[in-house]
């Protein structure tokens, strides 16, 4: 179109084929709306192994506060329970106190390891099958799916003028995820107070705001990302993809599709076989993309958006039993045998030929490689196993020697002695007691390394006793004031380094703090 | 930026032209969930700022339609903690201080606001921890110039000491044995020896001369053993506290012209549940009978 001499009345005037840069027409969008996405329902195995998962994950969540531990008389009976108010972790039969914390960070070590370990062997396993935004997804989608149809019925409905019928299902829907919404902020709360009777609480409107912010604030949440934002959240708020995906190596097996022997795709495969055109087992039926939760396209390669949910496996597996082809053309594969069937179906040529991989019978040459469960042990993975059950059984060996009972002591600042009449000198100490088992004990406390030491607790008009028998309530810290004296002619030096020893009087456990005994000089 | 537009061959997104060690940008459109929820955070702001305190002006700042201000609401916790304080102030105007000490709740909360009393009123001359100092008794030890109980020390810290406009004011003075020539200072040399034997400190000597003296002199109000009086405000002297402290030379200093502490009536000042707190913060410390 240069030069467009017929519509140019004039002479001598050229007409330019140029464009504004910022023209409309060459602008990109600076915001990308999101696309919808209508995944088709998936059938296969991986497609039962997610209902499976979906169902124990959401069982472990709804059920945990529910479950119940006998741990005596004294001390809450809810299994799992994070007491923020009395400062607790109670865990089946694991109580963590606050200065026990490290426990947690242990854990959360270990879910760190568990992560490489998982991610090394089967690629984003995690984002796949447990991720709570893909299980949820997953549940709302289903619920979708039960009300207003499959795909197609759903891509016709959205685009459907506004009728009864369309207004009904939507509401329905969406009633139902706010459902499943509550529930979800709903269960939440229950692991922080006894559940029974934060239920009746919360039903009679009498349970605390905080209670009812919480589930507000998780109910929008799940409901907003779980029905509305999806894919999103993965593709543009999630760490995990861009993390996870640093993780893997050429061994680790994870969703792919085998485009050495699926290339070159032929919509029309028989017709195109009988013309004798070279053709792969890939009919481009595109029902890896259309169950795809993602929206994604698996034979792109490798990317950021997929989670490794392995729902384009059933599809394509489906499909490929159809037209009796081996299934497997999408499938769990490690980068190191793909890359080796790839130089086999390449062969001496330049580009994919499937003859290169199939005997003239039709079955696969031997020399392919099929991954298997093998690819999961090699260094790597024994390295991670191995520091995961170091830190694993460590911090149970830890936690099953822990110290249950603790004493801590506070000398007085202020005066740091007394000098009394008799000549004899007082300090005054603060002495915390910590009985962390679930019984009332009786302990006594007595001095070690200061000679001619005795005890007086404060308030009494007792007599300075060399050892003190305190009970102590179940679960709690006992606060004790008291003064110990001792005559500072028997001091060996000033200040004196001596122990302050608290036994359990039926012998089970002793406890021993540092103290310094301050004296004139 | 080049001029020309770029297309990525993998993603098919325009690049910005922008590369580094053959890796280019590419020029990925925001989501536009993203932007709204920008514009929901400007929203959020504006209706902050209007409903909250926010924007300072010369001598004020705007106080947004809430009205909340941070000092208010402290103030308000102030008020409920004191009204939550009502009943226990009002259990301690009727209790006797004897059942004070001896009911748990109430005297941790005395004490507490004993303690808090203290710090304020007491401390500057007991110091901080009640530990005294020179001519200052300390209060965590068992000798009390008038009494130990919680009730004597109600009585003490209520009238003072020496405190002349109080007329039940705890009062006691020692003669001057050497400004007022009653003794001479051989004499006093001597008592004092005797008086430093009694607290067994260094250079103390127990003479015929001084024993005979302590006796004739000092015994009236310290007691032939040297015990002292509370009721007459004499202190100890048979023991390791001496107020001015110990030893030969102060001794003789303080029989020689003697020095007096004053403490004032603090009924003047603070009201009886107050001084009723103090008293039982005080009997305490360590030395309370």
């Amino acid at each position: 179109m240069l030069d467009d001499k017929d519509t140019n009345s004039q002479k001598g005037i050229d007409r330019f084929d140029v464009e504004a840069v910022n023209s409309a027409k060459v602008r990109e969008p600076l915001y990308a709306a999101r696309k919808k996405i209508f995944p088709k329902r998936a059938k296969g195995s991986f497609r039962r192994l997610k209902w499976i998962l979906m169902f124990l994950t959401l069982a472990v969540y709804y059920i945990t506060p529910w479950l119940k531990w006998d741990r005596g008389e004294y001390v809450t009976d809810q299994a799992v329970l994070i007491d923020l108010a009395n400062r607790r972790f109670f865990f089946f039969w694991i109580e963590i106190w606050p200065q026990e914390f490290y426990y947690i960070a242990g854990l959360l070590v270990m879910a760190g390891i568990g992560l490489f370990l998982i991610t090394s062997t089967v690629g984003r396993a995690w984002c796949g099958y447990t991720c709570p935004q893909t299980v949820w997804v997953d549940l709302f989608m289903a619920v979708e799916r039960a009300i207003e149809g499959e795909r197609n019925a759903r891509i016709k409905l959205d685009a459907a003028p506004w009728s009864l019928s369309k207004i009904v299902k939507r509401i329905s829907k969406h009633i139902v995820w706010l459902l499943v919404a509550i529930s979800t902020g709903g269960a939440w709360v229950f692991y922080f107070a006894d559940a029974p009777q934060l239920a009746r609480d919360l039903v009679n409107f009498e349970a605390a705001p905080a209670a009812y912010i919480t589930i507000a604030v998780l109910t929008a949440f799940t409901y907003i990302f779980g029905g509305f934002m999806r894919e999103q959240v993965c593709t543009y708020m999630c760490p995990w993809p861009r993390i996870q995906a640093a993780m893997l190596d050429e061994h680790s097996a994870t969703v792919t599709y085998n485009d050495w022997r699926g290339e070159p795709r032929n919509r029309h495969m028989k017709k195109a076989i009988a013309e004798g055109k070279i053709v792969g087992d890939c009919i481009e039926c595109n029902a890896c993309v259309v169950v795809c939760p993602m929206g994604i396209d698996i034979r792109d390669g490798n990317q950021l958006e997929c989670i490794t949910c392995a729902l384009c496996i059933d599809a394509c597996d489906d499909v490929m039993g159809k037209i009796g082809r081996e299934k497997g053309l999408i499938s769990y594969t490690t980068l190191n045998d793909y890359n080796d069937n790839v130089a086999v179906a390449v062969g001496d040529g330049d580009t994919y030929n499937p003859k290169n991989i199939r005997t003239k019978d039709g079955n696969f040459v031997s020399t392919l490689k099929h991954s298997n469960w093998k690819t999961i042990i090699r260094p790597r993975t024994i390295l991670y196993a191995g520091v995961l059950a170091a830190i694993g059984f460590g911090m149970l060996y830890v936690l099953n020697t822990r110290d249950r009972l603790a004493v801590n002591l506070l000398h007085d600042r202020n005066p740091l002695f007394v000098l009394l009449s008799d000549g004899s000198v007082s300090n005054g100490f603060d002495v915390k007691i910590l009985n962390m088992t679930p019984e009332p004990r009786t302990v006594t406390m007595s001095l070690e390394g200061l000679d001619g030491g005795t005890i007086r607790l404060a308030g009494h008009q007792s007599d300075p006793l060399e050892t003190l028998t305190i009970e102590i309530d179940p679960d709690q810290v006992q606060p004790v004031r008291l003064y110990i004296h001792a005559d500072p002619d028997d001091l060996l030096s000033v200040p004196q380094t001596f122990y302050v020893v608290v036994s359990d009087v039926d012998g089970s456990e002793t406890a021993t703090a540092k103290a310094i005994f301050e004296a004139p000089k | 930026m080049s001029d020309k537009r770029e297309i990525d061959e993998i993603t098919g997104t325009e690049t910005t032209g922008h590369e580094w060690d053959g890796i280019k940008e590419l020029n990925t459109p925001l989501p536009r969930w993203w932007l709204w929820t920008f514009y929901a955070c400007i929203i959020w702001a504006v209706g902050y700022m209007i409903a909250m305190p926010a924007i300072p002006l010369i001598n004020s700042f705007t106080p947004g339609i809430l009205g909340y201000s941070s000092r208010a609401s402290v103030d308000n916790d102030i008020v409920r903690a004191k009204e939550g304080q009502v009943e226990f102030f009002e259990r301690i105007s009727a209790t006797e201080l004897g059942e004070i000490i001896k009911d748990e709740e109430l005297a941790r909360f005395a004490r507490a606001g004993g303690s808090a009393a203290f710090k304020l009123n007491c401390s500057q001359c007991h110091g901080s921890g009640a530990q005294g100092s020179l001519g200052y008794p300390n209060l965590n030890d068992d000798e009390w110039l008038w009494g130990g109980t919680v009730e004597e020390i109600f009585t003490t810290i209520n009238h003072g000491v020496r405190y002349e406009a109080d007329f039940d004011t705890r009062f006691s003075e020692m003669s001057a044995f050497g400004a007022d020539d009653i003794l001479t200072n051989e004499e006093i040399h001597s008592v004092a020896q005797y008086t430093a034997f009694l607290g067994g400190f260094e250079g103390g000597e127990k003479t015929t001369q001084g024993e005979e003296l302590f006796l004739d002199n000092c015994s009236g109000c310290h007691a032939e053993t040297g015990a002292g009086d509370i009721y007459l405000g004499a202190p100890a002297l048979n023991n390791a506290i001496f107020q001015y402290a110990g030893s030969l030379e102060t001794i003789t200093a303080q029989i020689d012209t003697p020095q007096h502490g004053v403490m004032p009536a603090w009924s003047e000042k603070l009201d009886n549940v107050t001084v009723k707190q103090l008293a039982v913060y005080v009997h305490s410390l360590g030395g309370g009978q």
